[in-house]
Parts: structure tokens; sequence; C-alpha cells
């Protein structure tokens, strides 16, 4: 008696554990292994403040330099005013620097910020040289287009940015 | 004493069934009666707002703010029940209640972007009487 429940109690759990590490694979290298995947916000107020003027952009983009950088100037951000009040920066400060390129966002990142140096703190993802180069055969016309309107504008080409897929 | 107790049941009752609609409407009520306080208070003869002077806020082109956004409608679009696109190219749901039923139902969010837009546009502050023509201008879209 005991053994037969004990093994028709395992038969799902082996079941389940086949299925956990293979998706666990096909999954990682989903995310991982282009460098195309990075996680959407995923924290709330960051998504709504940060995803209204623009595709709210993934932590792992930019370095925790960067975004400590962005964040200290809301005011007067790229010719907007982006600011907010001072628990809500806290808030989305300590959500981006935990999930930057360079800490836990790092294995996504890493590829991205490649070429950026320890001392530069770039504040746009649209400078750094990975991102350049991944969009150098990209014209000017093609920039200027009424339908993109501006390199910021990723979810113009990237139709699944907003997920996180930043492939062609 | 059976009547009695149902009749309270019922006004116990009554406001949580309104509970859906109230929630988005009531914050909506109260942001424009603070608003017609303030507007009366910095002019005695403040008689309501209008619609009508909203709808020629919105349209309006000033000179005052940014050059590349000089009316509302520069993000919103000329049709308030149409999406509008943000300078970077994002699409705004549309500002009358009658498509976006949750707009204008955070005081905050609501002041905050009165804050950063009225700037944008007019490069000032909007006065109360302003925000309450605007806003009584989309609510009725
Ligand atoms: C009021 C509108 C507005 C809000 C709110 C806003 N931004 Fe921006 N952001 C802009 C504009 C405008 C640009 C410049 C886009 C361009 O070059 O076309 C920009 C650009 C950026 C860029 C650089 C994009 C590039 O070129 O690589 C980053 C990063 C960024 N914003 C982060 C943030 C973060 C973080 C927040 C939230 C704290 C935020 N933004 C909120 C308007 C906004
Ligand atoms: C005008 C269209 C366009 C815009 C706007 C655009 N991209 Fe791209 N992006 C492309 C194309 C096309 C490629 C593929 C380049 C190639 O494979 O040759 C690409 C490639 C990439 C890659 C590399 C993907 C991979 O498979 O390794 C990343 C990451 C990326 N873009 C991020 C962004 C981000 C972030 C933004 C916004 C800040 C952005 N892109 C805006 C067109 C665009
Ligand atoms: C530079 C672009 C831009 C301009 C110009 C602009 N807005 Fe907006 N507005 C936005 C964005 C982006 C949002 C936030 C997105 C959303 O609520 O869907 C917004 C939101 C708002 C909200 C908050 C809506 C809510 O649901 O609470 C109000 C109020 C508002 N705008 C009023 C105005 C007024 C009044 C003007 C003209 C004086 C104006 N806007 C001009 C971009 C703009």
């Amino acid at each position: 008696m005991n053994s037969i429940t004990s093994k028709i109690a395992l038969r799902p759990i082996a079941l389940g554990l086949l299925v956990l590490i293979v998706s666990t694979i096909l999954f990682g290298r989903a995310q991982a292994g282009g460098g195309h995947f990075y996680p959407p916000v995923a924290d709330a107020q960051t998504r709504d403040e940060c995803g209204s003027c623009h595709l709210a952009y993934p932590a792992a983009m930019l370095p925790k330099r960067s975004w400590s950088r962005i964040m200290g100037d809301l005011k007067n951000h790229f010719g907007a005013d982006a600011s907010v009040d001072a628990a809500t920066a806290e808030h989305i400060s300590r959500y981006l620097l935990a999930n930057a390129g360079d800490t836990g966002g790092q294995r996504y990142g890493a590829k991205l910020l490649r070429g950026v140096s320890p001392d530069n703190a770039p504040l746009r993802i649209t400078e750094l040289p990975k991102w350049v180069r991944e969009h150098r055969k990209i014209s000017d016309a093609e920039w200027r287009s009424q339908k993109i309107g501006s390199k910021a504008n990723c979810a113009a080409c990237h139709a699944d940015a907003e997920r996180g897929y930043f492939e062609e | 004493m059976k009547t009695a107790t149902t009749a309270l049941l019922a006004i116990l009752l009554l406001p949580a069934l309104l509970l859906p609609v109230s929630s988005v409407a009531a914050p909506r009520d109260a942001l424009l009666a603070s608003l017609a306080a303030a507007a009366k208070a910095a002019d005695p003869a403040f008689s309501g707002f209008s619609a009508s002077r909203g709808e020629k806020l919105h349209v309006t082109r000033f000179a005052g703010g940014k050059a590349q956004t000089p009316s509302c409608t520069s993000c919103h679009g000329d049709n308030p029940r149409s999406a509008g696109r943000t300078p970077v190219g994002k699409p705004i749901d549309a500002l009358a209640v009658s498509v976006t039923p949750t707009r204008y139902s955070d005081p905050a969010k609501v002041e905050k972007w009165f804050t950063r837009n009225c700037n944008e546009v007019l490069g000032r502050q909007c006065t109360p009487l302003e925000m309450g023509d605007w806003l009584s201008f989309m609510i009725a879209q």
C-alpha cells in the first residue's frame, strides 16, 4: 500500500520536474541567448511614470551610474519636465539601480553595455556604441520619417518592445 | 420593525451598489468643486465653468511655451475622442471621458500633467478657471 501510493505520487513530481528543466533551458535560451531580450520594467510605479512619454526602457539597458544621473535631474529631462515627488523618485531609483545592466540585469544588459568605459555615464541608450553599431544600416531619411520620429521610439520598429523583445 | 430594517439595509447598500460608477466620478466632482472654489476666490464674479471656453483653450496655439508644442492638440490631437501621440511617438489614450472612462479620477495625476503641459504649451501655469473649463469640456465629450 505504502509503496503504491509513493509510486503514484512520484510520477507527477518526476514529470513536473522534467517539464521544469526543459522549459528552464528553452526559456533561458530565449531570454539571454540572442541579446535581444531585456526584461520589461516590472515595477508598476516605474512603468507608469517612465512609460507615459515613451517606452518604459528596460533597466538592463543602462548601467547603474546612468540611471543615477537621469534620476538626478528629471526637471530638465531631454527638454521635458519628467519630475515626480521625492518619495516616487526614491522608489523608481531603487528599482532602476537594482536592475541595471551592471547590477541585477547584468545577464541581459552586459552585451549592450560593451565598450562603455566605467567612468562614462551615458544618458542615452541610443548613444551606446553597441546600439549605434546595431542600427548603423538605418538611413537618416528613415529616422526622420513621420512614423518613427525619434530614435528613442523603439516600438516603431520593435513591435514587441513592450514585452522586452528587440529583434528585427 | 422589519420594514425599518429593510429600509436601513437599502440605505446602507445603495452607496455600495453605486460604487463602481462613483469611485471614478466622485474624485472628478471633488476636483471640479475645489477648482471652482479657487476660481471664485480669484474672481468673486466667477459664475461657473464653461466647456466652450475649455474647448478654445484646448485648440488655441500659444506663443509662450515650446515652439514644437504650441497647443494641447500638438500631442493630444485635434479630436479629443481620438488617441494622441507624444513627441517621442508613443500613443496617448483619448482625453474624452466617454472614450477613456478612467480619465481625471486621480487628482495627483491630473495636477502633475496640468503642471507639465501648461508649462510646455503656455509657458506658465494654468489658472483654476482654465483648468475647470478644460476639464468640463473633456468630461462633456
Ligand atoms: C514628460 C515626458 C517624459 C517622461 C515622463 C519621461 N521621459 Fe524620458 N524622455 C523624454 C524625452 C522627450 C526624451 C528624448 C527622446 C528623443 O530623443 O526623442 C526622453 C529620453 C529618455 C531616455 C533616453 C532615450 C535614448 O535616446 O536612448 C531615457 C533613458 C529616459 N528618457 C528615461 C526616463 C525615465 C527613467 C523616466 C522616468 C523617471 C522618464 N524617462 C520619463 C520624455 C519623458
Ligand atoms: C528605425 C527602426 C528602429 C528603431 C526606432 C529602433 N531600432 Fe533597434 N533595431 C532595428 C533593426 C532593423 C535592428 C536589426 C539590426 C541588424 O540585425 O542588422 C535592430 C536591432 C536592435 C537590437 C539588437 C537585437 C539583437 O538581436 O541583437 C537591440 C537591442 C535594439 N535594436 C534596441 C533598440 C532600442 C532600445 C531602441 C529604442 C531606444 C531601438 N532599438 C530603436 C531597428 C530599429
Ligand atoms: C508634449 C506633449 C503634450 C502636450 C503638448 C500636452 N499634453 Fe497633456 N498629456 C501628455 C501625456 C504624455 C499625458 C499622460 C499620458 C496619459 O495620461 O495617457 C498627458 C496627460 C494629461 C492630463 C492627465 C489626464 C488624466 O487622465 O488624468 C491632463 C489633465 C492633460 N494632459 C492636459 C493637457 C492640457 C490642458 C494641455 C494643453 C495646455 C496638454 N495636456 C498638452 C502629453 C501632452
